[in-house]
């Protein structure tokens, strides 16, 4: 999270958190994650729509707005939150493909599929990686073939966030062997939803088979072949949201280890009294600063399209991802053995972040991307 | 001139850069491959560095973020950043940086009396004044308020005798903070004075510290019944811990990358992700670019530097709108330190081979001597140790450290003492 908020985002991170605090707080979270289908109920997600969670990313004109003019800074304050509280919901995708349908689509398009996903009526998520394969821009495979002036997509996409609740999808394909988007409605003749095991217990996941799936031209979103950009902007949007999520679970996680530090007594002294403790805890402190630090900067990049976004998204998620699980396994050994039991909460978040560092490239991959930029090829300096 | 044209408009970050980027063009050298850091080091004397120091201050942009009324520009930080970001390529006088602008002038403008920074700082400025701190002792440097140099008052004079150490370019100074005892039947805290002293006079000999790496940077200083002036005190006198505490703020924050007071980068290692990493070229120079794994430290190395200007926005801008307390400044000086140990190792890796032997001017063989000073950056300015004790105590306010001087009378207390004089001068000549 940014360190200086507008008046209008201070009162609407508030908002949010009272919300999640009020009506998803982990117990809740955990009995919806065990009886709720989707892991929340449609009421929840419909509220949450109303408090702005789906709408930041679309201009006023097509109904949407955002809280302080940059949309996607607001939405990772929601995400941060929601990485706080360990919240469910298709918050990543729905805005992906939101901001993918307000971006790229026409009147038609956006007429036809934002109003259900702004008020929370519908769903959606955005197909990119494939299964065995990691989400990444450059590594689409599947391939739709022309057929007469109609395409026919087959193949199958993996680890679509609530792809079984989805009502549409955007779906990441080669035509010609160029990168083309489809938008997909979720009952089109011959896509099959299939749910898939997940380590985040809260969020849904599930691989999307498509078999002989006519496509009209109107499901084209942007140009034949042409989505090469767009496929990475919401690379990067997806990817700024995982950052922030992940900032929102260790900086909670770290503030309920420390507290658990001050409660918690071994001959006869607290543990935060040990000078081991405290400087495990210091770093963990200087990490988790500079965990929000590159998540709220790769943030800013990519709602402003500055020309360092590529890089700033890579920077954050290779940062985070290998630091936020750190943090986090060292949490649980401060807290002993109550950290590794069912009970305590520590391995949902655990869960969450795990997730979010595979998914959309590992930190690995990311550091690969950013390799790429240094003009290693270059023979002479700057 | 910067500030207000006959329109009344304040000049606007990018116009600034723009004029900026022209002045540069026309005034200063080009690096030609070079490094600010190679130039400090042939420039031992800081005669080179005078010089361009003052052709900064002739031409308005000395001092961006200081005061106009001693001579700064009074703008603010965004200025500072554009113009550093326009000097890449170009020599610039960074031995004056730190800790002279950095940590000396920002101490000065926070303590001074009206006639000390008008004194003082326009000088720095125009390139006549280098400073120095002297600080630490041989008798300990982790626990700078248990010093034991001693002023003594004599009428309008304190009498300084003692030694310091570890004092960076004290050679070539001109000034310098010195903390020193003044009262000794009161706890550590409450007896110290900081004063302003010559570097260069009677009674006060200079010798350079050789280090691994062959530099001869660090120094030591011996005083012998120095004579200085009582208004050349600094703060009030026996309140010297106050003067101290804040000056040692600025200096993580100086060493953590977040003074609004430096200009220009210094070349290779540390410079925040401004200007092409020399990690770049080592790779090639090694032919390594191809390798997967060097790929991944090159841009973890990136990563580091990146993430590390972040972390200094975001700490400098939370500590200057209150929501951080001020020692979460050493956030950013453990960072800087913990990635530095980090960043040297990649070096060493990516090296191989040519890190141990190597033909003279081979950066590898440079990565080598880099490494047995790895330590460098963690020890200096508190070490690591001591950030950790500040951000777990004074940031996440966990119990402090058990004291065994704390409100005693020094002179009660258990404590090392210093030598007054060089060694072997008053003894007999060893073996």
């Amino acid at each position: 999270m940014e360190i200086e908020l507008t008046e209008d985002q201070e009162l609407f991170v508030e908002t949010t958190a009272k919300f999640l605090e009020r009506t998803s707080p982990l117990p809740t979270v955990r009995e919806w994650a065990e009886k709720e289908p989707a892991g929340f109920p449609a009421a929840w997600w419909r509220q949450g729509a109303e408090l702005g969670w789906t709408s930041l990313l679309v201009p006023e004109e097509d109904g949407g707005g955002s809280v302080s003019g940059r949309g996607l800074v607001d939405l990772t304050l929601v995400a941060e939150e929601m990485g706080r509280w360990v919240s469910p919901g298709p918050l990543l995708p729905t805005n992906v493909v939101a901001a993918a349908l307000a971006e790229f689509g026409t009147d038609a398009q956006r007429a036809t599929y934002l109003p259900g996903l702004l008020s929370g009526a519908s769903i959606a998520t955005w197909c990119l990686g494939e299964p065995g394969a990691s989400a990444l821009p450059g590594a689409v495979t599947l391939e739709a073939t022309r057929r007469g002036g109609e395409f026919e997509l087959s193949g199958r996409k993996g680890a679509a966030e609530a792809a079984a609740e989805a009502d549409v999808f955007v779906v990441a394909a080669l035509v010609d062997g160029e990168p083309t988007q489809f938008i997909v409605p979720a009952d089109a003749p011959g896509v099959t939803v299939s749910r898939v095991e997940s380590i985040d217990l809260v969020r849904r996941f599930a691989t999307v088979a498509f078999e002989g799936v006519v496509l009209p031209p109107d499901s084209v979103l942007g140009q034949v072949g042409g989505a090469a950009g767009q496929i990475e902007r919401l690379f990067e949007l997806a990817v700024a949201l995982q950052c922030a999520s992940m900032a929102g679970v260790v900086d909670r996680v770290l503030a309920f280890t420390l507290e658990y530090s001050f409660d918690r007594y071994s001959f006869g002294r607290p543990l935060a009294s040990y000078q081991a403790l405290k400087h495990r805890f210091a770093d963990m402190k200087m990490w988790t600063e500079a965990s929000l630090a590159t998540a709220a900067a790769a943030a800013r990049a990519v709602d402003s399209r500055s020309g360092d976004s590529f890089e700033l998204v890579s920077v954050a998620k290779s940062y985070i991802g290998d630091r936020a699980t750190a943090i986090l396994q060292d949490c649980v050994q401060l807290h002993g053995g109550i950290g590794v039991t069912w009970d305590h909460d520590l391995h949902l978040y655990i869960r969450r972040a795990v997730q979010d560092r595979a998914l959309f490239g590992t930190p690995h991959e990311h550091r690969e991307r950013i390799a790429g930029t240094l003009g290693l090829e270059e023979t002479n300096g700057r | 001139m910067v500030d207000d044209t006959a329109a009344g408009q304040v000049e606007s970050v990018e116009e600034f850069r723009l004029r900026a980027r022209t002045w540069l063009a026309e005034n200063l050298p080009r690096l030609n491959g070079r490094t600010n850091s190679q130039l400090m080091a042939l420039d031992e004397m800081g005669i080179r560095a005078r010089e361009l120091q003052r052709t900064l201050s002739d031409g308005g942009f000395a001092g961006i973020c200081f005061p106009k009324e001693y001579g700064g520009l009074g703008l603010s930080l965004p200025y500072q950043v554009a113009f550093t970001q326009e000097s890449v390529p170009y020599e610039m006088p960074v031995v004056f940086n730190t800790p002279t602008f950095s940590i000396l002038a920002a101490t000065l403008l926070d303590f001074g009396t009206e006639e000390q920074k008008r004194a003082h700082i326009p000088k720095m400025l125009t390139g006549e004044e280098l400073w120095v701190q002297f600080l630490s002792e041989p008798s300990g440097g982790s626990d700078l308020a248990g010093l034991v140099t001693r002023a003594t008052r004599d009428g309008d004079v304190f009498i300084l005798n003692g030694s310091k150490i570890w004092s960076s370019g004290a050679f070539r100074a001109d000034y310098a903070l010195c903390l020193a005892r003044t009262e000794w039947h009161v706890p550590k805290h409450r007896g110290l004075t900081c004063f302003i002293v010559k570097v260069h006079q009677p009674g006060i000999e200079v010798q350079q510290i050789k280090m691994v790496n062959g530099a001869n940077e660090f120094c030591q200083e011996f005083f012998d019944d120095v004579a200085i002036p009582a208004e050349n005190v600094l703060g009030q006198v026996d309140d010297g811990w106050t003067v101290a505490t804040r000056l040692l703020q600025h200096e993580r924050d100086a060493v953590g990358g977040g003074s609004p007071y430096t200009s220009g980068i210094h070349g290779g290692r540390g410079d925040r992700g401004i200007g092409r990493s020399d990690l770049v070229t080592l790779a090639q120079a090694t032919g390594r670019t191809g390798d997967p794994r060097v790929r991944q430290l090159l841009a973890e190395a990136r990563v580091s530097d990146v993430v590390n200007g972040q972390l200094i926005g975001r700490v400098t801008k939370g500590i200057a709108a209150g929501r951080y307390p001020a020692p979460a400044g050493s956030l950013m000086r453990l960072y800087g330190a913990t990635s530095g140990e980090r960043l040297t190792d990649i070096a060493l890796e990516i090296a191989g081979a040519g890190a141990t032997v190597w033909e003279e001017g081979d950066l590898a063989g440079q990565k080598g001597i880099e490494f047995l000073m790895r330590q460098g950056g963690s020890l200096g300015g508190g070490s690591n140790e001591m950030q950790r004790n500040i951000i777990s105590e004074r940031v996440l306010g966990m119990p402090r450290e058990y004291a065994a001087d704390k409100d005693r009378p020094f002179d009660e207390v258990r404590h090392n003492t210093a030598p007054s004089r060089p060694p072997g001068r008053e003894m007999a000549p060893q073996g």
